[in-house]
C-alpha cells in the first residue's frame, strides 16, 4: 500500500491569457519509508509537484491519495489540519522566521496545538538535538550558519513527528560538505521510519536517496531507483 | 508557544510600525476624549451661566385679555393693574414634583407710587431671591437688609438725587437707600425695588402679589413639565415659559454637540484608514511568513487571531494612552482655550468608553487585513506559483 499515490495529475496555469500546463499527467506513487528526490531543469514542474503534493496547490485534474485521503477532497481548514498532522516542510531558502529563535522556530508547529509549554517545549528540545543544535536552541537565525539553520528547518519539519517530510531545494544554498551533511541527516531520518520526498537539482544528492524521479517539461521523463 | 506568543513576538520585531499604529489611534482618540471631556464641561458651564441670566418661567395673573405689550413697550397702562397673585403661591411653587429643579422663586408686586411729586415704580421683592435671580446687578452702596430700606433704579435715583445713605419718603413713608443700581438699559432703571411686604403696605395690597419669576434648573430641560406642574399648583396663574432663552440654550449644546460628533467622526474615520493601512502593509510584509505558517498547518482562524491579536494589543495601548492625553489636554487646553470656568470631570466610564472606541476601531481597521492575511494562498506565499 503506498503512502502517497498521485493519479494523473495535470495542472494548467493561466499565464496572460494563455494556459499553461505545468503537469502533463503525472502517476507515481511513494511507499512508506522511502527517500525519494525529484530532479529535473527549471521549469520542468518540479516545485508545482511538490506543491501539489503538500496540498497546497489543487491539481487542475487529477487525485493525490496519502494514506487513502484523497486530500483535495477536503475542505481549506482540514486540508490544513492534514498538512499539520502528516506533512514536515522544508522549505527552499530556509524560510525561518527571523524574529524568533531557533526553538521558537522549531516550536511554530505546536504553537496550535493543546500540548502543555512543557510539552511543547520538550518536543522542540528533542527535535533540535536529533538535528545536532541542541546546544543553539537559544539563538536567533541570523546568529547560525547556513547549514545550522537547514537544521533548525528540518527540526521544526520533524517536530510534530509526521510521516512524510518534503524538502525542496534544501542544499540549494549550501556549500558542497554543509549539503552532504543535510543529505546524510535526511538519510539518517528516513532510516528511523520517515518518508522523505526532496525536490533537487543537484546530481550530488543522488547518493543519498533510494530513488529519483526525473521531469522534463511537466511529464516524468525517468523514474529510477528501487521501490519498497 | 502559543498564538499569542507568536503576535508579541511580531509585535515586539516591529517596533516602528507599530509604534506608528499606536500614534495613530492615540491621536483619535486622545482627540475624541478631549473633545467629549470639553464639550460636557462646557455643557455645565453654559448651564451654570445661563442659569444666571436669571428666570426662565414667569408666573403672571391669568388674565382674559391679550399682552398689550411688545419689545418693552406697553400700550396700556392697565398692564400693571391687574389681579394679583398672592405671597404665598411663591410657596406653593416650591412644592411641585419636580421642585429639585427649581433653583429660585421671585415673587414680585408692582405699582405706581408717589415719592416728592414723582410718579414712580415700586417693585416690592423678596430681596435674598431677588439678588441671587439678578446676579448682573451692580449696586453702589449696600444690599438692603431691613424692610424699611430699599434700592434704587439709575434713573430713579438720579430723578431723586438720592444717593446710598439718603431718606426717601414713598406714599408717605419713610425708606433709607440702602444703595442704588448700575444703569442696566432697562425699565429696572427707572424703578425703586423695596421688601415685598413693605411695598405690600405701600401699596395698599396686602398679600399681593404681580408675578413670580422662576429660575429652573435644566439640565435634561424639562421646561415644559414644570410649567405644567405649576400650573395645576396654581390653576388662576398664567405660566409662560421663556421659550426663547430655553430653545437658544438647546440651540447652543445642540451645535457643540454635532459639532464635537462630526469632528469625532472625521477622526475616528482618520484613525481606521490609519490602521487599516498600517495593518495591509504588515500582512503584506508578511507575505511568506504567513505562507509558512499556512503550509506548517495553521488554519485560516489561526491567521487571523494572530492579526487580530496584535491589533487588540495595539488598541488597548492607544486606548489608555489616548484617553491619558486626552484627558490631559482637556485639563490644561480647557480653561484657556475654551474659557471654561468649570473643572474637566476624569470620569472612569469615559476611560472605559475610550479605550472600548480605540480597540472597536483597531479591530475594525484589522479585520480586511486579517482576512487577507487568512487567505493568503501558502503555495503563492512561498512563490511555488
Amino acid at each position: 500500500m503506498p503512502l502517497i499515490e498521485m493519479q494523473q495529475i495535470v495542472k494548467t496555469y493561466n499565464s496572460n491569457g494563455a494556459a499553461v500546463q505545468a503537469l502533463k499527467g503525472i502517476d507515481f506513487r511513494v511507499a512508506e519509508g522511502e527517500i525519494m528526490a525529484i530532479m529535473g531543469p527549471s521549469g520542468s514542474g518540479k516545485s508545482t509537484l511538490l506543491s501539489i503534493l503538500g496540498a497546497m496547490n489543487p491539481p487542475t485534474s487529477g487525485q493525490v491519495l496519502v494514506d487513502e485521503i484523497p486530500i483535495y477532497d477536503l475542505s481549506l481548514e482540514k486540508r490544513a489540519d492534514f498538512r499539520h498532522e502528516y506533512l514536515g516542510f522544508v522549505f527552499q531558502q530556509l524560510q525561518l522566521i527571523p524574529y524568533l529563535t531557533a526553538l521558537e522556530n522549531t516550536l511554530l508547529p505546536l504553537a496550535i496545538t493543546r500540548l502543555s509549554h512543557r510539552q511543547q517545549e520538550e518536543m522542540a528540545l528533542t527535535a533540535l538535538e536529533r538535528v545536532g543544535l541542541g546546544d543553539k536552541a537559544r539563538r536567533l537565525p541570523n546568529q547560525l550558519s547556513g547549514g545550522e539553520q537547514e537544521r533548525v528547518a528540518i527540526a521544526r519539519a520533524i517536530v510534530n513527528q509526521p510521516p512524510i517530510v518534503l524538502a525542496d531545494e534544501p542544499t540549494g544554498s549550501l556549500d558542497t560538505q554543509t549539503g552532504a551533511e543535510v543529505m546524510r541527516l535526511f538519510q539518517s531520518l528516513n532510516r528511523e521510519g520517515l518518508t522523505v520526498v526532496i525536490v533537487t537539482h543537484n546530481p550530488e544528492n543522488i547518493p543519498y536517496v533510494q530513488r529519483v524521479v526525473h521531469l522534463r517539461d511537466g511529464g516524468i521523463v525517468q523514474d529510477r531507483g528501487r521501490q519498497k | 508557544m502559543r498564538l499569542t506568543d507568536i503576535a508579541l513576538n511580531n509585535l515586539k520585531r516591529r517596533k516602528s510600525k507599530m509604534l506608528f499604529l499606536v500614534l495613530g489611534l492615540l491621536i483619535g482618540v486622545a482627540t475624541v476624549v478631549s473633545l467629549v471631556s470639553i464639550t460636557r464641561a462646557m455643557h455645565t458651564d453654559i448651564q451654570d451661566k445661563i442659569d444666571q441670566f436669571g428666570a426662565n418661567i414667569v408666573v403672571t395673573p391669568q388674565a382674559d385679555d391679550l399682552a398689550l405689550s411688545y419689545g418693552g413697550v406697553t400700550v396700556s397702562s392697565a398692564a400693571y393693574d391687574v389681579k394679583e397673585l398672592h405671597t404665598d403661591d411663591a410657596a406653593k411653587i416650591q412644592q411641585i414634583p419636580l421642585r429639585a429643579n427649581i433653583a429660585n422663586v421671585a415673587p414680585k408686586l408692582v405699582g405706581a407710587v408717589d415719592v416728592g411729586g414723582n410718579k414712580v415704580l415700586l417693585v416690592g421683592v423678596d430681596f435674598p431671591s431677588e439678588l441671587r435671580l439678578k446676579k448682573w446687578w451692580e449696586i453702589v452702596g449696600q444690599d438692603p437688609a431691613v424692610p424699611d430700606e430699599v434700592l434704587l433704579g439709575y434713573n430713579a435715583a438720579s430723578r431723586l438725587s438720592a444717593m446710598p445713605g439718603n431718606t426717601v419718603t414713598i406714599n408717605g413713608r419713610s425708606f433709607q437707600v440702602a444703595g442704588t443700581l448700575k444703569e442696566l438699559g432697562s425699565s429696572e432703571d427707572d424703578a425703586i425695588f423695596a421688601d415685598l411686604g413693605a411695598a405690600q403696605q405701600v401699596l395698599g395690597k396686602p398679600d399681593a402679589v404681580s408675578l413670580i419669576e422662576v429660575s429652573a434648573l435644566c439640565k435634561a430641560c424639562p421646561i415644559e413639565d414644570i410649567v405644567q406642574e405649576i400650573s395645576m399648583q396654581l390653576p388662576d396663574a398664567r405660566v409662560s415659559a421663556l421659550a426663547q432663552a430655553v430653545k437658544s440654550r438647546q440651540q447652543t449644546v445642540d451645535q457643540l454637540t454635532s459639532f464635537s460628533l462630526a469632528v469625532s467622526i472625521v477622526v475616528l474615520l482618520i484613525g481606521g484608514l490609519v490602521v487599516l493601512t498600517t495593518m495591509m502593509s504588515a500582512v503584506n510584509e508578511r507575505t511568506r511568513e504567513i505562507g509558512i505558517f499556512r503550509a506548517i498547518g495553521f488554519r485560516r482562524t489561526h491567521i487571523a487571531r494572530v492579526i487580530l491579536f496584535e491589533a487588540l494589543l495595539v488598541s488597548l495601548l492607544g486606548g489608555v494612552l489616548g484617553w491619558f492625553l486626552g484627558m490631559l489636554a482637556s485639563t490644561v487646553l480647557g480653561p484657556r482655550v475654551a474659557q471654561l470656568s468649570v473643572g474637566v470631570e476624569w470620569n472612569p466610564l469615559l476611560a472605559l468608553g475610550a479605550v472600548a472606541l480605540a480597540v472597536a476601531i483597531g479591530l475594525a481597521g484589522s479585520i480586511y487585513p486579517a482576512i487577507r492575511a487568512a487567505n493568503l494562498d501558502p503555495a503563492e506565499a512561498l512563490r511555488f506559483i
